[in-house]
């Protein structure tokens, strides 16, 4: 694999500058956003800048978390249907329908099913108000004790996967049209520019790893790689049709994680599962080497999952961070040392994004090639 | 608090170990490329998954930093 | 997963867990079906066309090697039927001026010789005139010496007499 190409290339350059402009802009909108906030602080005593510092680390949390409307500055939001599985059936609605508290201390009424929204999810109450004024009740351990419905609303996530996944459906249909279209051509336009990075997920990441049955597999490694590098560009994206953290979310990398290894134990061989329960070690080791055996299958995408959304969420909050060091220090020429921090990170997390589509497409593809290998014995 | 704050220790002991897996692993495969250019873009390879291998270590860490903080 | 459950950050949303699943799902099956098997097919036959018009390269450049060292060959036997053709060709001329040379000498020898011969005869014959003039001119004289001698009779007895003398002396 060569990645020399991508620092070369004009596209790089016009990468990096649109990762200098949604910089700004993610700056911009986050600033507004807390200036409401930092100006009701202003007048607070010392006793509360623990209390704003504690403030902001939620706030990155918020914003690296699923919400149930796409917020897009101020007060400007777009209100996501919530939809909730509870114990008397479906019950649909706007998120805005009950107003913004999201402090646990107001019931919602829903035709007689009793919820309340606590930081962005929605609890059956308690039966008693709390000390603190909310309908919420820990344990002695700090455990939440109320029950949830279950929560199957179309989120912000919901709508970026959305997003996402219609992008890759008219961009690669597209460019399979031109495929049909100008059969025994050189490619031209969109095609041209995905057949590289096509043949690259190919010859640097399928053959390599799957010799020759790679062609079974190239639709799912495919679509993989594709899904991952947009949704973690998209994530980079701080407005609307990005900034959803879909790939830092861990549902989604679990899913990921899970179709790989649904994948690997599906098409594993004699060899594979052979070298699970029949391991080349003498009998009695057995009992100690099935369950490593079986951890270690286990492990890889669980590993998988955590890998992809660790590095994306890390990212994510490092940005987010650096941005809250302006509202931490309550200076704004700390901005002159933080921005240009945040457009190196937002380059470098560019790369990062490529990268880690490629190590979860390549990962995906090794476990699945050890699944499919035909060795000989040792 | 403090149960956080233990948990950013382990994480930060966690990244030192994975810093130095990841500088051993990329200064052998700028030597191994220097030696052998032609090979680069195998190398290349080998060493983003051995990165990644040892990264996913330091990222087990820092989500159990998180699973600390609350 | 009791450890998983204590952070909402590492805690998968069952909701999202669904909603990503049947997405990625739908993507996959589409995604598959109308875009990867046509574009991955598409680049296999471009692959395969671009082997195949190498290989058909290769051997034009084969074929064309072939046919131009068999043109030298050619070239390189004509060039040897010219030389050769051109020396016989030489040897001929020389042949042809050495004869021509030989019969001039021949025949200039000849006609040398014939010129000798006349003129040898030619001499004989000037000689031959010239002894009998020169004979008939001496016997003139002669008659006329005589003549005159003998026009005296006692001479003319005195000289019988003499050779008569001369006769019985034999």
């Amino acid at each position: 694999m060569d990645l020399s190409h991508i620092f070369n290339t004009k596209k790089f350059f016009s990468l990096a500058f649109c990762a200098v402009f949604f910089s700004l802009l993610s700056f911009s909108a986050f600033s507004e956003e807390h200036a409401a906030a930092d100006s009701s602080k202003v007048s607070a005593t010392e006793a509360h800048v623990e209390e704003a510092d504690e403030d902001i680390s939620e706030v990155i949390l918020h914003h690296i978390a699923d919400s149930h409307e796409w917020h897009f500055f101020g007060h400007v939001y777009i209100p996501l249907p919530v939809i909730l599985w509870t114990d008397n059936g479906l019950k649909t609605f706007l998120s805005n329908k009950f107003g913004h508290n999201d402090h646990g201390t107001e019931i919602l009424d829903l035709e007689g099913t009793k919820l309340v929204n606590y930081h962005g999810k929605y609890y059956y109450p308690s039966d008693v108000k709390s000390a603190n004024g909310t309908y919420i009740t820990y344990n002695a351990d700090g455990e939440l004790l109320n029950k949830k419905p279950l929560d199957i609303s179309i989120t912000k996530n919901v709508v970026s996967l959305l997003i996402s996944v219609t992008i890759l459906l008219i961009v690669f249909i597209g460019v399979a049209n031109s495929y049909k279209k100008r059969e025994g051509k050189a490619p031209k336009g969109m095609q041209s520019l995905l057949e590289p990075i096509i043949l690259f997920v190919r010859d640097d990441i399928a053959k390599p790893q799957l010799g020759h049955k790679y062609r079974g597999f190239m639709p799912y490694l495919l679509t993989i790689f594709f899904f991952v590098w947009l949704n973690n560009l998209l994530g980079l994206v701080p407005f609307f049709p990005g900034g959803a953290n879909v790939t830092g979310n861990i549902a989604v990398t679990m899913m990921l994680a899970l179709c790989t290894f649904v994948l690997t134990t599906v098409n594993g061989n004699k060899n594979y599962w052979g070298h699970v329960f029949t391991p080349h070690v003498p009998w009695w080791l057995y009992p100690l080497m099935i369950p490593v055996e079986i951890v270690g299958l286990i492990v890889k995408p669980v590993a998988l999952m955590i890998r992809l959304f660790a590095n994306i969420t890390a990212g994510h909050i490092l940005i987010l961070s650096l941005i809250s060091l302006i509202f931490i220090l309550k200076s704004v020429f700390v901005a002159g040392v933080a921005i240009p921090f945040v457009l190196f990170i937002s380059v470098i997390e560019l790369l990062v994004g490529f990268i880690q589509a490629f190590i979860f497409t390549i990962l995906s593809a090794l476990f699945i090639g050890m699944a499919v290998e035909e060795h000989a014995e040792h | 608090m403090i149960v956080g704050s233990i948990a950013g220790i382990g994480a930060g002991l966690a990244a030192l170990g994975a810093g130095i897996g990841i500088g051993n692993i990329g200064g052998k495969a700028m030597e191994g490329m220097a030696r052998q250019p032609e090979a680069a873009s195998k190398i290349q390879t080998a060493m983003l998954i051995a990165a990644a291998f040892v990264e996913a270590v330091a990222l087990f860490a820092v989500v159990v930093a998180f699973l600390g903080t609350r | 997963m009791i450890l998983l459950a204590l952070n909402p950050l590492v805690t998968p949303d069952p909701g999202l867990f669904i909603w990503s699943t049947v997405t990625f799902l739908i993507l996959f099956f589409l995604l598959s079906k109308f875009a990867w098997k046509p574009i991955v097919k598409a680049l296999d036959e471009r692959e395969r066309f671009i082997e195949d018009s190498l290989a058909k390269a290769e051997m034009a450049k084969a074929e064309m090697a072939k046919l131009i060292s068999e043109n030298e060959d050619l070239l390189k036997e004509a060039r040897l039927k010219r030389d050769e053709i051109l020396k016989e060709a030489k040897e001929i001329k020389d042949q042809i001026v050495n004869d021509a040379k030989e019969q001039a000498k021949t025949e200039g020898s000849k006609l040398i010789e014939k010129a000798k011969i006349e003129i040898t005869n030619q001499k004989l014959a000037a000689m031959a005139e010239i002894k009998n003039q020169v004979s008939s001119l001496s016997i003139e004289i002669a008659e006329k010496v005589l003549r005159k001698q003998f026009e005296d009779q006692g001479k003319q007895e005195a000289l019988v007499n003499d050779l008569l003398k001369e006769v019985k002396l034999n």
